[in-house]
C-alpha cells in the first residue's frame, strides 16, 4: 500500500533501529544455526565436567550446568524457544487485536459496546490462574503456551486500536473519503490502518518483551516448556540452585534475556519515528 | 523618550532568518499595529520583545523598554518585568489558560508572584480586573473553570490576566482571530478603552482591525519591516508592494456582490432539523425546521455566530449526519438523508470542503494519491494516463503546479492544503459544492485568490455553492444570496446586496456593524450587540434573539415571528418589527 510507502527507507535512516535490528537479527541467526554448528548438544550430559566455569580453551564458552551440559548451546536453544513464543504470540495478539479493535471502533454503537464488554469480561479473568488451570487440565505443550499468552495479550491491543480508530473515524479526511464514495473496506485499509501503524508498532514492540517475560515467568514456575526442551526462563530458574558455587549458570542466560528485552524496547522508539511520515523529511511549511 | 525602542532586531533559527533587522519605536499611550501575512515574522518579533523565544533562536539587536535593554536582563529580572511592565495576550485563549485551575486562582497567582497582593485583597483585585474587561458577574466567574466559559469570555479572562499587574505595554497577538465578529468588536472596544494607562502593540493579519484601532502601523513581509507610518497615510497611499497587496486583499463590505439570477433550483432543504443527544435523555436542537433554496450557478452563504448551527446544516445536507426531520431535495428529486441512503452517482454530485485544510487530507497520502482516490472510485475503467491528466488539471485549476503531486499534506502550507482539498472536491465535477468555513483559516491574499478560482469554476460549470462562513466581508464578495442563522433558525435571507445594504433584522444589522472596515476614515466596527449567544439547550421563548435585541417588545418574548417575504424586495425576515421605520 502506498500509504505505508517509504517506511522501509525511513527505518534504515534511524540509527537506533539499525543497531537494534542488527543485534536482534544476529541473535536470531545464532539461535537457529548455533546449536547445529556446535560440537556440543543441549541434552548430552557429561558428568565428568559438572559446573565448569566459562572458558574458551575448554570449548564451553558459557561453562556447563549441574549435569555437565554445555550452557552456551543450551542458552541458544532457550533463546530460540523464547523468540518463537514471543513472535508467534505477538503475531496472534496483533492479528486478533487489530481486527477486533478496528471493527469495534469503526462500526461503533451497539456492536462496539457488546464487543468491548466482552473484552472487559476477559480482563476480569485472573490470568496466571487461568494459565495454570490450562496447564493442569491439558498436556503441557508449546501450542498451549502460545494460546494462553496470545489470548490475553490481544485484549490490550484491541483496546488501543479501538480507541485510535474511534478518534480517526471522526477526522475530516475520513468524512471526505466517505463523501467521495470510497467503500468502507478501502477507508479502513487506506485511511485508518496506515494512521494506526505507529501506535500498533510501538505497542507491539512493548508486547514482545512482555510476552518474553510472561513465558520466562511461567517457565521459572515450572509451568513453561517441558524438559528436555528449554527456554531462557527455564535456564534462569535452573541457575538459582547452584548460584553460590557457579553464578554463571544464572547470570549468562539472564544477560542474554536482558539484552533481548533491551533491544526490543529501543526498537519500539525507533519504529514509532519510522511510522511517522513527518520524520526525517525537511519541513517546507 | 519612547516606551519601547526596538533596534535592528534579528532572529535566526539555524540558517533561517525569521526576523531581519527590524527597528521601530512605540510611544507611551500609543496603539501600534503590526501587520503581515502568516510567516512574516510578526509573532517572532513579539516573542523576542517578551523574551519568550525558544533557546534555539539566535537573537541580535537591542530592545529598549523604558531605557533598559531587555536583552541584557537575566531570566529572573525579565520575569519580574512581565505582567507588571509588559504583558502579552495570545490568539487562542483556550490554550493559554490552565484547565485545572479556577479563573480566580490563575489571576491571584499573578499578583502573588509579583508580591502585589495576597489573600482577600488579591481576590478583590482579581474581581475588579474581571469587571474592567467587561465580564458579567465577576465575583461568580472567579470560581469558574476555563471550560465553563465561552471563547469570548476566556479571551476576556486572558486580557484581565494580562492587565491585572497594570503593565505599561500590552502586546496582543491576533487577540480576536479565533472569535466571532460580534465578540471581536467588543474586545477591540475594550482595548481602546484601556489605552489611558497602557500602550498597545496589536499584531494582526486583519487590516480592518488595525484601521479602526491603531494610529500607526508597521507592515512586515518575510521577516523584514517594509513600511511604517500613520495608519491613515498608509491606507491612502501605500508605497510598498506588500502593503498594497495586504490592502487590496482585505475583504471589504463595500465590495460588489454577484447579482442573483433565476436559474433552476439545485438544492432545497425543507423544514430540516438536526439535534444531538445532550445527556440525560435531552436533545440539543442545533437546526430547527430550516428551509433554504440554492439555484444552479449561484452561491448561497449561510452566516451566523458560532453556535448558530451553520455547520450542522452543511453536514446534514452532505449526509454526514442524520437529520431529526425534514427533507432534502436535490435537482428536483428528494434524496436520502444520510450517505448510506445515497447511491454512488449521487455522492459524486455533492462535495464538501472542510474548515481545517490539514485535517481533511489523509496524512499518509501524497497529493497525487489524494486526488486520484475519488477518480478511482467513480471512474474505475479510466486509463492510468487519463487519471493522471485529470488530476493534474484539477490541481492546475486551483493554481498548484505538478511539483506538488508528490508532496505529503504536512509539507503544504495552509493555503496549499486547502487548494488541494478544493481540487479533490472538484476533480469529480460535482454540481453542488458545500464550503464549511473553507477560507476562514487562510491569509487575505490566499483567500482572495481561492475565492476567485471558485468563482471562475462556477462561471464555467454552473456549480452551485453553499458557503458556510462567519466572515461577512468574504460573503459579500462571493455570495449571490445570503441566509443569516441564529440559534438554528434563519432570521433573514435574501439577495446579498439587499440584505447588506439595508438589513431588516436587528441581528443581521449587529453582525454587519461589527465587521471592522479596512479604512481608517470610515466608521469603526461597533456591534451594539451585548451578551453571548444563548445555549441551544434552553433557547429563549418567542423570538430567540429578543434578550439581546435593542428593539424588542413584549410580544417578542412570547410569540415567535415567522420568516416572511418583505413586500417588493427579494428577501425574507423573521422579525415582528421588520416593517418598523424606526429600525
Amino acid at each position: 500500500m502506498s500509504a505505508f510507502g517509504g517506511m522501509g527507507r525511513r527505518l534504515g535512516s534511524i540509527p537506533v533501529v539499525r543497531w537494534t535490528l542488527g543485534i536482534l537479527l544476529a541473535f536470531t541467526v545464532l539461535a537457529i544455526l548455533g546449536p547445529a554448528l556446535s560440537p556440543h548438544t543441549a541434552i548430552d550430559a557429561d558428568f565428568e565436567r559438572i559446573l565448569e566455569p566459562p572458558s574458551l580453551s575448554a570449548g564451553h564458552w558459557f561453562g556447563t550446568d549441574q549435569l555437565g551440559r554445555d550452557l552456551f548451546v543450551r542458552t541458544l536453544e532457550g533463546l530460540r524457544t523464547t523468540l518463537l513464543v514471543a513472535v508467534v504470540s505477538s503475531a496472534v495478539s496483533l492479528v486478533i487485536g487489530v481486527a477486533y479493535g478496528l471493527v469495534a471502533g469503526f462500526v461503533g454503537g451497539r456492536v462496539d459496546a457488546v464487543m468491548m464488554r466482552f473484552v472487559d469480561a476477559l480482563y476480569a479473568l485472573p490470568f496466571i490462574f487461568f494459565v495454570i488451570l490450562l496447564m493442569v487440565v491439558f498436556e503441557r505443550s508449546f501450542l498451549l503456551i502460545f494460546i494462553a499468552i496470545g489470548a490475553v495479550n490481544w485484549l490490550d491491543m484491541a483496546r488501543i486500536v479501538r480507541g485510535q480508530t474511534l478518534s480517526l473515524k471522526q477526522r475530516d479526511f475520513v468524512a471526505a473519503a466517505r463523501l467521495s464514495g470510497v467503500p468502507t473496506a478501502r477507508i479502513l485499509a487506506t485511511h485508518i490502518a496506515p494512521n494506526l501503524l505507529g501506535v500498533v508498532l510501538v505497542y507491539l514492540t512493548l508486547t514482545i518483551p512482555q510476552v518474553i517475560l510472561v513465558e520466562s515467568f511461567l517457565s521459572f514456575l515450572g509451568l513453561g516448556v517441558q524438559a528436555p526442551a528449554t527456554s531462557l526462563g527455564t535456564l534462569v530458574a535452573g541457575g538459582v540452585g547452584p548460584l553460590e558455587e557457579a553464578p554463571w549458570v544464572l547470570l549468562l542466560p539472564s544477560a542474554v534475556l536482558f539484552a533481548i528485552l533491551l533491544c526490543f524496547n529501543f526498537l519500539g522508539d525507533g519504529l514509532r519515528d519510522a511510522a511517522d511520515v513527518r520524520f526525517g523529511r525537511s519541513d517546507t511549511l | 523618550m519612547s516606551l519601547l525602542d526596538v533596534d535592528r532586531l534579528t532572529v535566526r533559527y539555524g540558517r533561517d532568518t525569521v526576523v531581519s533587522d527590524v527597528s521601530f519605536a512605540l510611544e507611551p499611550g500609543e496603539a501600534l499595529g503590526l501587520v503581515g501575512e502568516s510567516g512574516s515574522g510578526k509573532s517572532q518579533t513579539a516573542l523576542a520583545i517578551m523574551g519568550l523565544l525558544p533557546d534555539t533562536a539566535a537573537v541580535s539587536g537591542s530592545i529598549r523598554f523604558g531605557g533598559t535593554n531587555l536583552r541584557e536582563l537575566g531570566r529572573n529580572a525579565m520575569n519580574r518585568l512581565r505582567s507588571v511592565s509588559l504583558s502579552m495576550v495570545f490568539q487562542d485563549p483556550s490554550l493559554a489558560l490552565n484547565p485545572y485551575l479556577t479563573v480566580g486562582r490563575q489571576l491571584t497567582a499573578i499578583l502573588g508572584a509579583h508580591n502585589l497582593a495576597r489573600g482577600p485583597e488579591a481576590l478583590a483585585r482579581a474581581e475588579a480586573a474581571l469587571g474592567d474587561v467587561g465580564l458579567p458577574d465577576p465575583r461568580r466567574q472567579l470560581a469558574a473553570y476555563p471550560h465553563q466559559l465561552s471563547g469570548g469570555m476566556r479571551q476576556r479572562v486572558m486580557l484581565a490576566a494580562a492587565l491585572i499587574g497594570k503593565p505599561d505595554l500590552l502586546i496582543a497577538d491576533e487577540p480576536t482571530t479565533a472569535l466571532d465578529v460580534t465578540v471581536q468588536a467588543e474586545i477591540l472596544e475594550l482595548l481602546d478603552r484601556l489605552r489611558d494607562n497602557t500602550s498597545l502593540l496589536l499584531i494582526t493579519h486583519d487590516l480592518g482591525v488595525v484601521a479602526g484601532h491603531c494610529e500607526r502601523m508597521l507592515v512586515m513581509k518575510a521577516g523584514q519591516l517594509v513600511e511604517s507610518g500613520s495608519t491613515a497615510t498608509l491606507f491612502r497611499a501605500p508605497e510598498h508592494a506588500a502593503t498594497q497587496e495586504l490592502i487590496a486583499a482585505a475583504p471589504d463590505l463595500a465590495a460588489d456582490s454577484p447579482r442573483p439570477g433565476t436559474g433552476d433550483f439545485l438544492l432545497n432543504a425543507d423544514a430540516l432539523s438536526v439535534s444531538y443527544p445532550a445527556g440525560r435523555g435531552r436533545r440539543l436542537a442545533a437546526v430547527r425546521e430550516l428551509s433554504l433554496a440554492l439555484r444552479r450557478g449561484e452561491t448561497l452563504a449561510v452566516v451566523g455566530e458560532s453556535g448558530s448551527g451553520k455547520t450542522s446544516v452543511a453536514r446534514a445536507l452532505c449526509g454526514l449526519l442524520s437529520p431529526a426531520g425534514g427533507a432534502v431535495v436535490f435537482a428536483g428529486e428528494r434524496i436520502g438523508a444520510t450517505l448510506a441512503e445515497r447511491d454512488l452517482r449521487l455522492k459524486r454530485r455533492i462535495q464538501l470542503v472542510f474548515q481545517d485544510p490539514a485535517g481533511s487530507l489523509s496524512p499518509g497520502m501524497t497529493v497525487a494519491e489524494i486526488l486520484r482516490e475519488p477518480l478511482r472510485v467513480h471512474e474505475p475503467h479510466l486509463a492510468r494516463a487519463e487519471v493522471d491528466r485529470l488530476v493534474e488539471t484539477a490541481l492546475a485549476d486551483v493554481g498548484l503546479g505538478p511539483e506538488y503531486l508528490s508532496r505529503y499534506p504536512h509539507e503544504l502550507s495552509g493555503g496549499q492544503a486547502q487548494r488541494t482539498a478544493i481540487a479533490r472536491a472538484l476533480v469529480l465535477k460535482p454540481e453542488l459544492l458545500v464550503c464549511d468555513e473553507a477560507v476562514a483559516a487562510l491569509d487575505g491574499s490566499v483567500r482572495t485568490r481561492l475565492l476567485d478560482r471558485l468563482k471562475a469554476v462556477q462561471a464555467g460549470t454552473g456549480l452551485g455553492i453553499l458557503f458556510i462562513a462567519h466572515d461577512l466581508a468574504v460573503v459579500k464578495q462571493i455570495a449571490h444570496r445570503v441566509a443569516v442563522m441564529y440559534l438554528g433558525r434563519i432570521v433573514e435571507a435574501g439577495a446579498t446586496d439587499t440584505v447588506f445594504r439595508a438589513p431588516r433584522h436587528p441581528y443581521t444589522r449587529a453582525l454587519i456593524d461589527a465587521v471592522p472596515i479596512p479604512d481608517p476614515l470610515r466608521s469603526r466596527g461597533r456591534s451594539g450587540l451585548t451578551g453571548e449567544i444563548p445555549s441551544p439547550l434552553a433557547p429563549p421563548p418567542g423570538c430567540a434573539f429578543h434578550p439581546r435585541c435593542r428593539w424588542s417588545e413584549p410580544r417578542c418574548a412570547s410569540e415567535r415571528p415567522t420568516l416572511d417575504r418583505v413586500e417588493g424586495e427579494r428577501r425574507r425576515v423573521a422579525c415582528w418589527r421588520a416593517d418598523d421605520p424606526e429600525l
